[in-house]
């Protein structure tokens, strides 16, 4: 094929009239890329995937504020395969969106107690982890945050990163030093009235109402979550609102505590060192995220690529950098600055990590505490 | 002869009626399908799931049963709160759009009318959910709160209170109201205001008996409008009033995205279309009587 020649096909794989694959076929490029791969292993590492026809796009669901956009372009232009991105408030309100059907989703980020239920549905392919070079389960720092995404022996999903449930204060405004779950409910009811806020979400605020009577934040006992509901029933004149987009109205300096996830703690620390996160010394939530492959997903090849290329070390760090979440896998780890390892909110005490839990299934869908949130929302 | 004509021009009659009538069901024909494809046939699967059970996983499963509508008191204060709501905020429109309806159509130059109509439309350039937001703002901490502070009045708290979420639907909905009110004010006769003074009737009695008769249409139309769409409402609720204050709007959204119990949020929202449907109807009758009998049937 002569330079004309060449030209000539690029302007046509350039209007769209031929595909990528024909244009690689024809130009030779993509053997010359496969071979080229396979005899730099090293310097190719993360792009082994790419040789083959990954199409043009990537429809991935996450939620906000979640990758960082630096890594989108990498992955875009040595892929030419752009990312569409999606974004949800709640596990629930994904759940609903792929199991209506319809959604043509790639990539999934679910949180760990979702994912039994996906693949009880049969919603998840098991993941063929050879197209995932860059997961390596040995290097995570705790089985825990990887076994969730493995289901009779299956993996379904490969852990992206894990966070803590706590709360955030404007120590400017809240001068006392709260440090567990009884405090942050005592001084919503009595000194900081109609300046908390607690999220639009049944697992964590009654599961956080439940940890103001020291009972498990998993607790489905009906005893323990009247207790509970009481107490939330009680706070509510007192609460600024129940939200789970907490961060303006905290930035506005309209609320001076909410409950909050490790991420948007760090996003509110950068913003004002004044916001301090809080791990309730009674325990609380403890949560992993998992990239996951919805069953019949249109863009297969380019969301295994999406996700390799995401969990590889260096990408990785950046991600970690952007959203402020901790991960789990050791070689990342490494690659971050001193400060974010040594941050106490991405990585807090091992004496407050201790009694955290895992949410459970059971929990999120117990319709008992569906109701009980209704009835509080409606009080 | 015209016996004959007649028998002529009877079938001729008979062939244009046919064809007018076949025409008339080609030009309904595309409402009728968007109708029963949009409305009716979503109609029949929400009453299929209300009579349906919750699967273990969430979503519907088949069954017969009517837990779901006697279920329903569990949902009391979203119902309550809904059906006080939606009458307040269209009576509070009608208070404030009226006599700005009037201003519009009767008071100002004729100069001037097309500018201010503009002004009133301008709003619905901007996306309705950044203008809730800019409402956040406006009654924030930051907004006129920081306001009445600077000038001696401290810790004024408006947003995330029901006078917010009223403040935010009067806001969005006053156009809906303006609308009919100032057509119906438009097309009144100037000269049985006249007619009316002329008559030794004051000017209070001349609205009373002239303009409020004759712009009832327009009244009806508007509440309607502003009543149909406020019992629906969600999004305001949600974001001035901080999740707080629960309508069956509200309702309807956690039953069907969180809790996943969709057969419970079909009985709810079976139950909403019902309240509407006997709302409405009596309203029409009881409003029919005033004179709004010929164009009620504008909307």
């Amino acid at each position: 094929m002569d330079r004309k020649d060449f030209i000539k096909q690029l302007r046509r794989y350039q209007k769209g009239s031929i595909s990528r694959r024909h244009f690689l076929g024809v130009t030779g490029l993509g053997t010359a890329t496969a071979v080229l791969a396979a005899s730099m292993p090293h310097l190719m590492t993360s792009r082994r995937a790419y040789a083959q026809d990954l199409g043009d796009q990537v429809n991935l669901t996450t939620w906000p504020d979640y990758h960082n956009p630096q890594n989108f372009e990498a992955f875009t232009e040595a892929t030419g395969v752009k990312i569409n991105v999606t974004v949800f408030g709640s596990n629930e309100e994904m759940f609903a969106k792929l199991k209506a059907g319809g959604t043509g989703w790639d990539v999934l980020v679910p949180t760990n107690y979702t994912i039994e239920t996906y693949v009880g549905e049969d919603m998840f392919e098991p993941l063929d982890t050879a197209q995932l070079p860059n997961y390596n389960p040995e290097f995570y720092t705790d089985p825990r945050f990887t076994e969730p995404g493995t289901i009779s022996g299956k993996t379904y999903a490969v852990h992206k990163n894990w966070g803590t449930t706590g709360y955030v204060i404007n120590s400017a405004k809240v001068t006392d030093k709260p440090t567990s779950w009884k405090e942050f409910w005592d001084l919503t009811n009595t000194k900081y009235q109609g300046r908390t806020m607690v999220h639009d979400y049944q697992l964590t605020t009654i599961g956080n109402a439940l940890k103001y009577f020291g009972y498990s934040f998993n607790s489905n006992d009906e005893k323990e979550l009247a207790e509970a509901e009481k107490l939330l029933i009680d706070s509510k004149p007192n609460l600024f609102a129940i939200n789970s987009d907490y961060k303006p109205s905290l930035i506005n300096g309209d609320a001076y505590m909410s409950v909050c996830w490790t991420g948007d703690g760090k996003q509110l620390q950068k913003t004002d060192p004044a916001f301090q996160y809080i791990l309730g010394k009674e325990g609380g939530e403890i949560w992993a995220d998992f990239y996951a492959v919805p069953k019949g997903a249109p863009h297969r090849s380019a969301a295994y690529a999406l996700i390799d290329f995401l969990l590889e070390p260096k990408a990785n760090a950046l991600e970690v950098e952007f959203h402020g979440y901790p991960v789990a896998d050791k070689r990342v780890i490494d690659l971050l600055p001193k400060e974010i390892i040594n941050d106490p909110i991405l990585y807090p005490a091992a004496e407050l990590l201790a009694p955290l839990e895992f949410g459970a299934a059971a929990t999120l869908t117990n319709p008992a505490r569906a109701e009980i949130m209704a009835r509080f929302k409606s009080a | 002869m015209s016996a004959g004509a007649d028998a002529i021009a009877a079938p001729a009659t008979a062939q244009r009626k046919q064809s007018g009538r076949l025409l008339t069901a080609l030009l309904l024909a595309p409402s009728a399908l968007w109708f029963f494809v949009l409305l009716i046939l979503p109609l029949a699967v929400v009453l299929i799931y209300s009579v349906g059970v919750r699967a273990p996983a969430g979503g519907y499963q088949a069954a017969f049963t009517f837990d779901n509508y006697l279920n329903l008191p569990a949902r009391w204060t979203a119902f309550k709160n809904t059906l006080t709501l939606a009458p307040l905020g269209t009576l509070i429109c009608l208070l404030a759009g009226y006599p700005l309806a009037y201003f519009l159509a009767v008071k100002s130059s004729a100069r001037w009318r097309v500018l201010l109509l503009i002004l009133v439309i301008v709003p619905f350039w901007t996306s309705f959910l950044i203008r809730t937001y800019a409402w956040i703002f406006i009654l924030g901490g930051r907004g006129i709160p920081a306001l009445l502070d600077s000038i001696g009045i401290p810790d004024v708290r408006l947003i995330n209170t029901p006078f917010a979420v009223m403040c935010g639907i009067v806001y969005a909905y006053l156009p809906l109201m303006v609308f009919p009110i100032y057509v119906s004010l438009e097309k009144l006769d100037k000269r049985l205001l006249e007619a009316s003074e002329d008559l030794g009737a004051g000017p209070f009695a001349t609205f009373r008996q002239i303009t409020l008769p004759l712009s009832a249409p327009g009244i009806i139309t508007g509440c309607m409008l502003v009543f149909i769409l406020l019992m629906g409402e969600y999004l305001i609720p949600q974001m001035l009033g901080g999740g707080k204050v629960f309508f069956i709007g509200n309702a309807l959204v956690d039953l069907f995205l969180q809790s996943l119990n969709w057969p419970y949020g079909s009985a709810v929202a079976m139950a909403l279309v019902a309240i509407m449907l006997v709302t409405v109807s009596l309203y029409l009758r009881a409003t029919a009587a005033t004179g709004g009998r010929r164009d009620a049937s504008l909307i």
